[in-house]
């Protein structure tokens, strides 16, 4: 078990090196040099000269990026162009909000979707299962943004039960201080991950309910509902954390839309903002974050599958 | 799909149903327009919004384009960059999958770390990202998603190869002295090309989605340029207003579609299943 972690979090390491060479090359591909990104086409050639001296974007390639890895690690991710706060400011302001709506729909899709997956699969081939498949399936095709302008047009437009926008606020207390605001956003969010989740949570539970010890458990006497939540659930679950680990990113651009719809004041409409206004310290920075995010949690996802499984041992094989 | 698997692939219902589908979509939006003339290009304002009815079966958008024309010219593009995007990810991916696993040792581990790299950013993200620096139009956004997509089934063929290389045909080929390229050509990439199959119907599906969602970021294609996502869309910003005529068709033409593209993905994965064909 510990050479595994040790051989995955070498892995994690190289892949977030990866990142960072990434994002660095991206910065470069910007059009026009980022000195005319960040002062405009009208800037001289004095002010253009003075914007790459103070930036260092007058060195070598090899010396910008030791530069740039240097000020990542002091936590400066660089200055907004639009807003002229500093990138690391924003993210921290933006990461508790996304920290809520995507643990919160994550934790939500995951407890519907294991119940439901496992009534499908004990139900599989009859009417209920094929409806219930029919209606993931159709979930599942469905665009983000669409998702949540139904939800808007049936909750807040028709009985007028929640408001269609997220908290206008970035710090947590706040947001959950208006917890109805919070509902369609969070909503939207879980539906798009349910429908994978349940889908993958049913094909699993199948797995499991033609295992032997299934038999061990309904010859020796075990009531069906027992044998359902102790054995059945229970060995189905496991696969689904990874799931959630390498969904990671998906779960992610869901929040983006999810936040662009809603003006929900997290990372994705940060994200979006930044996009749309060629921020592009704020986009590089913030990109880093997500990929930062995603490295973490599928490496989380890993280790707690193999905790979680005692029948995986890591490293022996 | 080894060609014996051809005739139970093909007489599946869910694969059947997908297909057909399909194939009427594609007739509607390449033949439609033969039978049905709109004009596309210009916006005439006089004629906008107005409902469904005569001259106008789905009414006309914001911009008096009229609705149902106006989905045969989306459905274009919408189609068009799926199956662009799908091709070209399934040439790219298999490629890459199959040197990294048939070379194994170092060069794979490099070649896997770079595609774990690639995927550690959401796709959407890097695209945000992209269609800043370049401005898209219809090839830009095929090669862009492209670029994104080919990833994933790269991992899959190279996990494909990689229990295939072990199989004693393969073995016994390298043994009467085929050549490595013979041999992938011959024995391997034929062999993964069940999951090829279902990596590019997914690739599709979520290509045309991916589409919309670059619309509806206002990332899309610049009009006049139209595909279901863009259309959906700008639809939405009417649908407070009572005109569903330009949110519901695109909707449910775009849901139709992409249902339909994973539902012979779906079909191919689960016939490529041997423990779920027996039970």
């Amino acid at each position: 078990m510990t050479s595994y972690l040790v051989r995955r979090a070498a892995q994690a390491l190289v892949v977030m090196i990866g990142v960072l060479i990434l994002t660095f090359i991206l910065i470069h591909l910007v059009p026009g040099s980022a000195a005319r990104a960040a002062l405009g086409v009208r800037a001289t050639s004095t002010r253009i000269a003075i914007f790459n001296t103070t930036y260092g974007l007058n060195k070598p390639l090899v010396a910008q990026f030791a530069d740039y890895v240097g000020q990542l690690f002091h936590g400066n991710f660089g200055i907004s162009y639009t807003t002229q706060q500093p990138v690391s400011t924003l993210v921290a302001q933006r990461l508790p909000g996304d920290v809520l709506l995507v643990g919160a729909s994550t934790a939500l899709a995951v407890l519907i979707a294991i119940p439901l997956g496992t009534y499908q699969a004990v139900k599989r081939g009859r009417l209920s299962d094929q409806l219930l498949d029919g209606v993931s399936f159709t979930l599942y095709s469905m665009p983000d943004f669409f998702v949540a302008f139904l939800l808007i047009a049936l909750f807040s437009v028709q009985l007028h039960i929640f408001p269609p926008e997220a908290p206008q606020t970035q710090d947590v207390a706040g947001m959950l201080a208006d917890p109805r605001a919070l509902v369609l956003p969070v909503a939207t969010l879980t539906l798009s991950n349910l429908a994978g989740f349940s889908r993958y949570m049913r094909s699993s539970a199948i797995d499991v309910l033609a295992e032997d010890f299934l038999r061990t458990a309904r010859a020796k006497g075990l009531p069906e509902r027992l044998v359902l939540s102790r054995h059945v659930v229970r060995n189905a679950a496991l696969p689904v954390v990874t799931i959630v680990g390498l969904t990671f990113p998906n779960i992610i651009a869901g929040a983006v839309i999810a936040e662009a719809v809603f003006s929900y004041q997290g990372m994705g409409l940060l994200l979006y903002q930044a996009a749309t206004s060629h921020d592009y310290p704020v986009l590089l920075g913030s990109t880093l974050v997500v990929g930062a995010a995603t490295v973490v949690g599928s490496l989380a996802a890993d280790v707690a599958y193999g905790v979680l499984d005692p029948r995986i041992r890591h490293g022996r094989g | 799909m080894a060609a014996g698997k051809w005739p139970t692939w093909a007489a599946n219902h869910r694969v059947q149903a997908g297909i057909g589908v399909i194939a009427a979509l594609a007739a509607f939006c390449y033949l439609g327009p033969l039978v049905y003339h709109t004009n596309q290009v210009t916006v005439n304002l006089n004629a906008a919004t107005l409902p469904p009815g005569a001259g106008h079966p789905l009414g006309t958008d914001g911009d008096g384009y009229d609705v149902l024309g106006r989905l045969m010219v989306g459905g274009r593009s919408s189609l068009e960059l799926g199956f662009a995007v799908a091709a070209a990810t399934t040439v790219i991916g298999t490629l890459y999958g199959a040197i990294a696993g048939w070379a194994g040792g170092i060069v794979d581990a490099v070649m896997m770390r770079a595609i774990d790299t690639f995927l550690a950013l959401p796709t959407l993200v890097l695209l945000l990202l992209l269609v800043t620096i370049f401005t898209p139009d219809l090839l830009s956004v095929i090669l862009l998603l492209t670029a994104l997509s080919w990833l994933g089934t790269a991992r899959l063929v190279r996990g494909q190869i990689l229990t295939l290389r072990t199989r004693e045909y393969v073995q016994a080929a390298k043994t009467l002295g085929g050549g490595q390229w013979w041999i992938i050509r011959r024995h391997l990439v034929p062999n993964a090309f069940g999951v090829i199959i279902v990596s590019a119907t997914f690739t599709i599906a979520d290509a045309i989605l991916m589409l919309s969602v670059l619309s509806f970021l206002g990332l899309g294609l610049p009009p006049p340029a139209a595909d279901w996502g863009s259309m959906l869309t700008n639809g939405l910003d009417y649908l407070f207003d009572g005109y569903w005529w330009m949110v519901y068709p695109p909707a449910v033409i775009l849901v139709i579609t992409l249902i339909a593209f994973n539902l012979i993905g779906d079909a191919t994965r689960d016939s490529l299943d041997v423990r779920l064909r027996q039970r």
